[in-house]
C-alpha cells in the first residue's frame, strides 16, 4: 500500500518553504515539491532582498531560500527537486505525479507555484531571446559590460535590475508604458538619482533590430504616437509576473487574470483540502514576506483541516 | 557523480570542435541561479550518456572569449555541438525530462 501523506506542498519560494516550516512543527510530514530548476523560486534570480524584516544587513535571494529550505528540513519537511507534472485533487485522497514518475497520495494540498516572468508577447522577443533579450540581470548583466541596455517595466523589479545593471552597462533606458513608476519610493528613488539611468516614459517596446543580436530597441510614445529607434544590445524584460496556474486551470477557481480565488481571510480553495498561497494569489502585494505570511496561513488551514476530518471520521465511528 | 569536463580558451578546440561525439556545452557562471540548478541535472546527463554524448562546461567568466565567440548573452545557455558546429540552442535551464529529450535527438540524427 503507499502511503497517504498529510500535505504535499507544491513549490519553494518563500511561501512554499514557510508553510513547510510551519507544517513540519506541527507533526504533518511534509513533502515539497521544490521543482528541478525552479526550486526557491523568484528569489534566487535576485540579489539583495533589503525588506525581509530580521536582516538589518540585508541578505542575497538565493541565501534567504536556502536558509528557509534548511529551517524547513531541520522540522522534517522532505524536500524533493523535481517538478509536478499532473495533480488529481478530486477525491479524498488526492495525487501529485512528479516529472519522474512518481505519484505521490496526499490528504491534502498546499499550492505555491508562485508566477513566471510575463513576456512582452512581440515576435522578436522570442527570435532574440539569448541572443541580447533577458529575464535575468543577474545571470546576464555581466555579459553587458560597457554596453547600452534597456530594462521595461515600472516596477521594483525594474528598478532593481536597472540599478543592478548600472555596475556594468554603460547606459540603462529603462522603458515604461507611464509617465510615473509602480515601484517602491525608495527603488524608484534610487533609480532616478543614478548618473547612469535614463528613463523613457509614456513608451512601449513595439519590435526590435538586429538579425542574430539585438542592435535596437524600437518605441513608440503611446501619447504622442511618435516611433523612434534606442539602439541597445540588451533587452531586460521586467514588466511583470503572471501565476503559474498551468497545472490546475480548470480545476481550481481562478480570477480573470489567472489568480487562484481563495475564500476571504483563508488560503482555502474550491476544493476541500486544497489551499494556496504566495504569488500565485496575490495579485496585489507579491512580496517575499507576504508570500512567507500566506505560506503560513495555508499550513495552519490544512493542519485545521486534517484536525477536522480526523474529528469527524471519529465521530461517525 | 558527473563526466562533465570543464573546457578552457586553448582546450576547446580540441573538446568540443575536434569531438567524434556530440557534445553539449554549458555556458555557465558562478553567480547565476538557474545555472546552478541545471548543473546537476547535467551532471547526471553526463554520466547516462557517457560514450555518446559529451558534456563540457563553460565558465563564461573565466573564458567570456568563447562566450563572446558564441554569442552568448544569456546563461545558462547550451550549445549542441556535431562536427564542430551548432546544431541546437537551449537558453535557459530545463527540467530533466525536456534535456533528455534534446540528448536523445541528437543522438539520433
Amino acid at each position: 500500500m503507499t502511503e497517504i501523506r498529510n500535505v504535499v506542498i507544491v513549490g519553494s519560494g518563500p511561501s512554499g518553504y514557510t508553510a513547510a516550516i510551519y507544517a513540519a512543527r506541527a507533526g504533518l510530514n511534509p513533502l515539497v515539491i521544490a521543482g528541478s530548476v525552479t526550486a526557491g523560486g523568484a528569489l534566487m534570480n535576485t540579489t539583495e532582498v533589503e525588506n525581509f524584516p530580521g536582516f538589518v544587513e540585508g541578505i542575497q535571494g538565493p541565501e534567504l531560500m536556502t536558509t528557509l529550505q534548511a529551517q524547513a528540513e531541520k522540522f522534517g519537511a522532505e524536500v524533493v527537486f523535481d517538478d509536478v507534472t499532473a495533480l488529481d485533487l478530486s477525491g479524498a485522497v488526492k495525487t501529485v505525479t512528479t516529472g519522474e514518475g512518481k505519484t505521490h497520495s496526499t490528504r491534502s494540498v498546499i499550492l505555491a507555484m508562485g508566477s513566471a516572468y510575463r513576456e512582452i508577447g512581440i515576435d522578436d522577443e522570442k527570435r532574440l531571446s539569448g541572443k541580447g533579450v533577458s529575464w535575468c540581470a543577474t545571470c546576464d548583466g555581466f555579459f553587458f559590460r560597457g554596453q547600452d541596455v534597456v530594462v521595461v517595466g515600472g516596477g521594483d523589479s525594474a528598478m532593481e535590475e536597472a540599478t543592478f545593471l548600472t555596475r556594468f552597462a554603460n547606459k540603462v533606458t529603462i522603458v515604461h508604458r507611464r509617465d510615473e513608476l509602480r515601484a517602491s519610493k525608495v527603488m524608484a528613488d534610487r533609480a532616478k538619482a543614478d548618473p547612469k539611468i535614463e528613463f523613457a516614459w509614456n513608451s512601449a517596446v513595439e519590435g526590435l533590430d538586429g538579425a542574430d543580436k539585438l542592435a535596437g530597441v524600437r518605441l513608440r510614445n503611446l501619447v504622442t504616437g511618435e516611433e523612434s529607434l534606442l539602439p541597445a544590445t540588451g533587452l531586460f524584460v521586467a514588466i511583470g509576473h503572471d501565476p503559474r496556474n498551468e497545472l490546475i486551470k480548470g480545476v481550481v477557481d481562478l480570477d480573470a487574470a489567472g489568480y487562484v480565488v481563495v475564500q476571504s481571510g483563508t488560503t482555502a480553495t474550491n476544493i476541500p483540502g486544497v489551499f494556496a498561497s504566495g504569488d500565485l494569489v496575490d495579485s496585489r502585494y507579491r512580496q517575499a514576506i507576504t508570500a512567507a505570511g500566506s505560506g503560513c496561513a495555508a499550513a495552519l488551514d490544512a493542519q485545521r483541516w486534517l484536525e477536522d476530518q480526523d474529528d469527524a471520521e471519529g465521530a461517525v465511528r | 557523480m558527473s563526466m562533465t569536463i570543464n573546457a578552457t580558451s586553448e582546450s576547446f578546440k580540441a573538446e568540443v570542435l575536434d569531438s567524434e561525439m556530440p557534445v553539449v556545452v554549458d555556458f555557465w557562471a558562478a553567480w547565476c541561479g538557474p545555472c546552478r540548478a541545471v548543473a546537476p541535472i547535467l551532471d547526471e546527463l553526463s554520466v547516462q550518456y557517457v560514450g555518446k554524448v559529451k558534456v563540457v562546461k563553460v565558465d563564461t567568466e573565466a573564458h567570456p572569449d568563447i562566450a563572446m565567440a558564441y554569442g552568448v548573452t544569456s546563461i545558462p545557455t547550451m550549445h549542441f555541438f556535431k562536427d564542430g558546429a551548432v546544431v541546437k540552442t537551449l537558453v535557459g535551464a530545463r527540467p530533466k525530462a525536456t534535456l533528455q529529450a534534446q540528448f536523445d535527438e541528437v543522438v539520433g540524427a
